[in-house]
């Protein structure tokens, strides 16, 4: 598991300067917003199902141990096995120990940021065993040696053209001189590749979107059928997420698939919605004979009890990604690890540490469009809020940021004195706007009034 | 792996800052599973008779789904040729060895079909549906014996033959079918809901058909209009 939080700095101010991924990222967002509009606007009863999907989600993690036990109960029912991982390490252990014990050289993977989270290609690869991405973004990104830029679409950072060179590049088995000029083709090209490695693989991995309590079912939500194919054509199915994702009733699932696709791209449901419930029954003809779930803890326990617990109803849309301005500007890989945006910038600091996060908290504008684009209500904003408290706590922010807010809090804490010195501030902005104006910089600044509010008060009260 | 377990099952419990659930608590989770109060679902998919097959039919359809209705079983095998003809496939196809489907006059119709699992080089499969979502233009499909799983996915043309009255107003009330059969708790291997063909966006963000599953959707409807 690599990171590169550290720079995001750098890494900000290299993608603002990338036209090509700034028109790519201008349009996306664009479109997912119309998208989300156009969904939200023809379900009348989201604002209250989006309440009951809250209520339902802190019930679910107010009794977590409970829930998770009753869920591993009905799937050893099934007659599946539950593996519990507290770390990335463990979580990778299992997968790999599954994997050597079954004699397994080839895996194919549906999308699951869980295993982006605890590293597990390279684990995998390392130990010899090779791991095919099938997501189509996925396996993009996995062919160019990257990670994905978005959770839900991971290679939205590549164009079309680029896809096309790193086709003829790593296929190199087909013919050079064959057309790769539109989507259509390079779609059909991902499969027919793709079919080969589903049909040849010894295990199926996948992520899962919810765990249902009542029944043991993994429920996996994609739009191309790849998770399906995993979990159907190898003799093995392993489910990976994290303990978090657990929710009591199959009804609740329903709840919270009313609004995940919804909030992605505006779906009344996503193409395929499945329910995987244990291996293959006595006198099925298809389907894997055996049935993993591993739950992954790895720092997500912690934030129980905490002011970063509502954080734990995420259920991984993207929405608020997709709205943010800042990540519209940067795109994922700026903010150095799996989970970009607002989620990621509340989950990278709760997972890695604060030290080696110190710029998430400080990323945002603070303008609260995710909180309200978040279909489970969680307080993003003022979690951002929380970690910037701790970051001038525990001594972590730059020297430069703590002499300014000390400043500033000498003066704000003396009303007279900061009456003065805004009043002084004020006047002096005036001509220094205007003459910047004049002198023109390409933008034009506004031009403040001259008096502060307070000065403005007393005159009209 | 217990060890791991008991450990992320007290990290939780001190989080939440309390010990393990008193047996009272316990049990009045667990009847809450078994009788979970009702959703609040979509006033659009409160309805019956035709209107509720007439928005399933709008939904799937706009899914990219297409549909064809005929009016008893023993005109499915007509319809099937119809769409094979239509396409240009060839009238060999791959069928769920269910009676429903299986039983069906298909020489009549002059379509060679096999029941069983799909194959690699099957281009067209034929399976019932277990239930129709009107919210959500979904057929839910169950894996069993006779519904093999590979025929949703390998070929690149699937059928769903669906009975008019499996068509449900909204998933809770497909799950309800589902515990109604296979008994409070019980699941099928896969229940899965699918609204369309298979697609991705990807590349370029142009959505694209025949990501992986099925290029084309097809379903015949069955029942008296």
């Amino acid at each position: 598991m690599t990171t590169n939080c550290l720079s995001f700095k750098k890494n900000a101010a290299a993608a603002l300067q990338d036209d090509e991924l700034q028109s790519v990222l201008g349009r996306f967002c664009d479109a997912r917003h119309q998208n989300r509009r156009d969904g939200v606007s023809r379900l009348p009863e989201f604002g209250r199902i989006s309440d009951q999907a809250v209520e339902m989600k802190n019930h679910a993690l107010a009794h977590l141990d409970f829930y998770l036990e009753t869920f591993e109960e009905k799937v050893h029912e099934a007659g599946g096995i539950v593996h519990w991982a507290r770390t990335g390490a463990e979580a990778c252990a299992i997968v790999d120990d599954i994997c050597q014990s079954m004699g397994a050289r080839k895996l194919v993977k549906g999308k699951s940021m869980v295993t982006e989270e605890i590293g597990l290609n390279n684990h995998l690869t390392q130990r010899g065993i090779q791991i095919l991405e099938t997501d189509l973004g996925e396996y993009i990104v996995q062919l160019r040696g990257e990670t994905p830029s978005h959770i839900i679409a991971p290679a939205l950072h590549v164009s079309e053209t680029q896809v096309a060179e790193t086709f003829r590049q790593k296929h190199s088995h087909l013919d050079p001189e064959r057309s790769l000029e539109d989507p259509a083709s390079m779609v059909r090209e991902a499969r027919l590749v793709l079919r080969e490695h589903f049909l040849a693989a010894d295990v199926g991995i996948t992520g899962a979107n919810f765990l249902v309590a009542e029944t043991g079912s993994a429920v996996i939500v994609t739009n191309e059928g790849n998770a399906d194919l995993s979990q159907t054509l190898p003799n093995t199915h392993i489910v990976i997420t994290g303990i978090d994702k657990v929710v009591p009733t199959l009804k609740d699932a329903a709840t919270l698939l009313r609004l995940l696709p919804r909030s992605v791209t505006g779906q009344e449901s996503a193409v395929y919605t499945t329910l995987a419930t244990g291996p293959r029954r006595k006198k099925d003809l298809d389907g894997p004979d055996h049935f993993h779930v591993v739950l992954v803890d790895n720092g997500r326990s912690k934030a129980l009890g905490t002011p970063f617990q509502d954080i734990l109803r995420c259920i991984r849309c993207s929405a608020c990604m997709n709205h943010c301005p800042v990540y519209g500007c940067i795109s994922g890989h700026a903010y150095g690890w799996i989970y970009p945006g607002p989620m990621g910038q509340v989950l990278t600091p709760l997972l890695l540490g604060l030290k080696n996060a110190v710029h998430h908290p400080n990323a945002s504008t603070l303008c609260g469009k995710c909180r309200e684009v978040c279909p489970l209500k969680i307080p993003l904003p003022d979690m951002l809020r929380s970690f910037r408290e701790m970051l001038f706590r525990q001594k972590l922010d730059a020297p430069s940021t703590r002499l300014g807010l000390k400043l500033w809090a000498a003066v704000a804490t003396r009303p007279r004195l900061y009456t003065r010195l805004a009043g002084w501030g004020t006047m002096l902005l005036r001509p220094i706007s205007k003459l910047l104006n004049c002198v023109g910089s390409g933008r034009t600044l506004p031009v403040p009034e001259g008096r502060t509010f307070q000065q403005l008060w007393k005159k009209y009260e | 792996m217990n060890k791991a377990k008991d450990a992320i099952l007290n990290r939780i419990r001190t989080g939440l800052g309390r010990g393990r659930l008193s047996a009272d608590a316990q049990r009045s989770l667990v009847e809450g599973l078994a009788a979970p109060a009702d959703n609040i679902v979509p006033g659009r998919v409160q309805l019956s008779g035709p209107d509720l097959i007439r928005e399933f039919i709008r939904m799937t359809t706009g899914e990219a789904t297409t549909v064809s209705r005929v009016e008893s079983d023993e005109d499915v095998p007509k319809s099937v040729a119809v769409f094979l003809r239509e396409h240009g496939l060839p009238d060999s196809v791959v069928i769920a060895p269910e009676e429903t489907v299986s039983h069906l006059p298909w020489e009549e119709s002059g379509i060679h079909v096999r029941p069983g699992r799909a194959e690699k080089d099957d281009l067209v499969s034929v399976t019932p549906g277990f239930a129709g979502i009107a919210e959500t233009g979904c057929f839910m499909l169950v894996s069993g014996p006779n519904h093999p799983y590979t025929l949703n996915f390998l070929p690149e043309n699937h059928i769903v033959v669906l009975k008019r009255n499996r068509i449900v107003p909204t998933p809770e009330e497909a799950f309800d079918l589902l515990r109604k059969e296979f008994g409070p708790g019980n699941m099928p291997r896969t229940a899965l809901m699918v609204s369309g063909p298979s697609r991705s966006a990807d590349i370029g963000t142009s959505l694209q058909f025949g990501a992986h599953g099925p290029r084309r959707l097809h379903c015949i409807l069955v029942g008296e209009q």
